[in-house]
């Protein structure tokens, strides 16, 4: 259990703190919730949800399907309207966007440079900038998509699309970063590379991203966040044992390769924190 | 052909003249515009507001036999109802994403059902053949001017918010949250596809304008993996076989529209042949 938040204790991705103190007045407020509620129609989704997301967070979202991770992440970016309670979002910039990949048209005849160029659009008639190719140029080295920039984005594997995807994002040059599911279909060697460089990026960025993936839950070092329709938070290291065991369990029974992936990111990141946590 | 070229060329005819300079000039709205209602999959939409064409074609007829009102002519008619069209139908897309189907068939249906009435009640006009199949003795000198002018339009529009239009194409829910309205350029997209309809109306008709606007850059798509190189091909495409079928119909005194689409249907054939050999031969 983490410790409650003081001045000698300050509250970073390193080191959560407990949720019952998450505040930390050296920490800048991101995005806050209060009272949140949504449904599609009849069917209520989220109900009175409210936190607080701190500068340079790194949230991860997990809950069974059906849960209102999507949905939540819909609302904090605004393509949806809560039916009750208000949602804040401190920044003087847009949020880079990293949807699910699987979710496009595999026949639209657009490159990759295009695709990861469409992070800079504005209302500007006209043509993209220099500076707008140079920052796509940028993000996609990032991304280690250099030498694919001509290729057309359907021709990509999974994994390459999701760092396209990403690399779109970063060229947006956000603060925050919000992303859904970066890890679904993409292959474990990829995944670790992936999460290698959100952990790279949690210095720059607040990062909010679902997954279904716990091994990167546990690769990542931050807050997370359990969303059933309700809300619940809890220190990464009881993440799996905590209150959120009904969601996670359920999980690790689907996901057989999860032992997999948890040793990889331990070898791989040298993290140590999930072991003697008696799973 | 010899036939078609002394017609294309004969002052005292000119009829066949405008008819291939209005082909070719909408040439170029219609493989840019088909581009988009391709890669966006929304045929249907570009169905119902050329169906819903026949609408304001038939008030017009009605407006100038009954009451002699000649300044709306049925090209701004046909405008005009398929501008009204797509305003309703990006209504509805944009407030609900379910069912919008439906509605967009009520349009197609309505618009087709309105246009018949005022063309029966008009007299002197049983027929709607020529708007419904295309009859390129249609087009007056004035037409050719509106024609010029909306194509300049279009062709600007599209060439100056190119990668807005993209944008929303490609990820709309990305682009609404960078900025963009994407609401706006959806509605603005929605009424460049009904105006460049209506423009190849008196060509190919109402019913196979879908067909028409479709094949080109489905063809081109065969091929080509950019949008705007999509789009060009396209134009090429489009305006090759516009004369292609204006002449065939001419030397074989077919009607134009028929004539026009199984040119264009031949063509498509023709790429897909080649592009699966290109493919069995890489393999």
């Amino acid at each position: 259990m983490g410790n409650p938040c003081s001045p000698e204790n300050p509250c970073n991705p390193k080191s959560p703190c407990s949720p019952e103190s998450p505040y930390n007045p050296d920490k800048e407020l991101k995005i806050g919730l209060s009272n949140v509620s949504f449904s599609y129609g009849e069917y209520n989704v989220l109900n009175d949800i409210s936190f607080k997301v701190y500068k340079n967070d790194i949230i991860t979202v997990v809950g069974p399907n059906g849960g209102g991770k999507t949905t939540l992440l819909k609302l904090i970016l605004g393509l949806l309207k809560p039916d009750s309670g208000t949602i804040k979002v401190y920044s003087n910039k847009r949020a880079g966007y990293v949807p699910q990949h699987t979710f496009f048209d595999m026949k639209f005849p657009v490159t990759v440079f295009d695709v990861v160029l469409a992070g800079r659009i504005n209302s500007s008639p006209g043509f993209y900038a220099k500076e707008d190719k140079l920052a796509a140029e940028k993000a996609l080295y990032e991304m280690k998509l250099t030498g694919l920039d001509k290729q057309p984005f359907y021709a990509l594997s999974g994994g390459q699309r999701q760092r396209a995807l990403i690399a779109r994002a970063l060229a947006c040059d956000p603060d925050i970063l919000i992303m859904d599911e970066p890890t679904a279909n993409v292959d474990a060697t990829i995944g670790s590379y992936l999460s290698d460089y959100i952990i790279n990026l949690e210095r720059k960025f607040t990062i909010m991203l679902v997954t279904h993936d716990m091994g990167f839950v546990n690769s990542l070092v931050g807050r997370v966040f359990c969303i059933n329709g309700d809300f619940q938070e809890h220190p990464l290291e009881n993440a799996d044992t905590a209150g959120c065991a009904p969601h996670l369990k359920g999980m690790q029974v689907v996901r057989h390769d999860i032992n997999l992936f948890r040793n990889n990111f331990g070898r791989n990141n040298g993290h140590s924190h999930n072991e003697g946590t008696g799973h | 052909m010899g036939n078609f070229i002394a017609a294309l060329f004969n002052p005292s005819v000119p009829l066949v003249w405008y008819a291939v300079l209005a082909g070719l000039v909408s040439s170029i709205a219609f493989g840019m515009i088909g581009a988009y209602v391709v890669v966006k999959r929304t045929t249907y939409i570009a169905g119902a507001v050329s169906h819903a064409a026949l609408a304001g074609i038939g008030f017009a007829l009605f407006l100038k036999e009954v009451y002699g009102i000649m300044w709306f002519t049925p090209l701004l008619g046909g405008i005009a109802s398929s501008v009204i069209a797509a305003l309703i139908i990006s209504g509805i897309t944009i407030k609900t994403n379910e069912r919008s189907d439906t509605a967009i068939g009520i349009i197609w249906a309505a618009g087709m059902a309105i246009g018949m009435l005022f063309i029966f009640k008009t007299p002197g006009y049983g027929d709607p053949m020529s708007y419904l199949f295309g009859n390129i003795l249609l087009i007056s000198k004035n037409d050719l001017y509106l024609i010029v002018i909306l194509d300049i339009v279009i062709v600007a529009i599209i060439i100056l918010f190119y990668r807005q239009f993209l944008a929303i194409c490609f990820d709309e829910e990305f682009s609404r949250v960078r900025g963009l309205n994407t609401v706006l350029y959806e509605t603005i997209l929605n009424i460049l596809i009904a105006v460049t309809v209506v423009l190849m109306v008196s060509i190919v008709g109402i019913v196979m304008v879908i067909a028409f606007l479709t094949i080109p850059p489905a063809a081109s798509g065969l091929f080509l993996k950019k949008l705007w190189k999509v789009m060009a091909l396209s134009v090429v495409i489009c305006a090759s076989i516009t004369f292609i079928g204006l002449a065939a119909s001419f030397v074989l005194d077919m009607p134009s529209g028929p004539v026009t689409i199984i040119c264009a249907v031949i063509l498509y054939i023709i790429f897909l042949v080649f592009k699966n050999i290109i493919k069995s031969i890489k393999t």
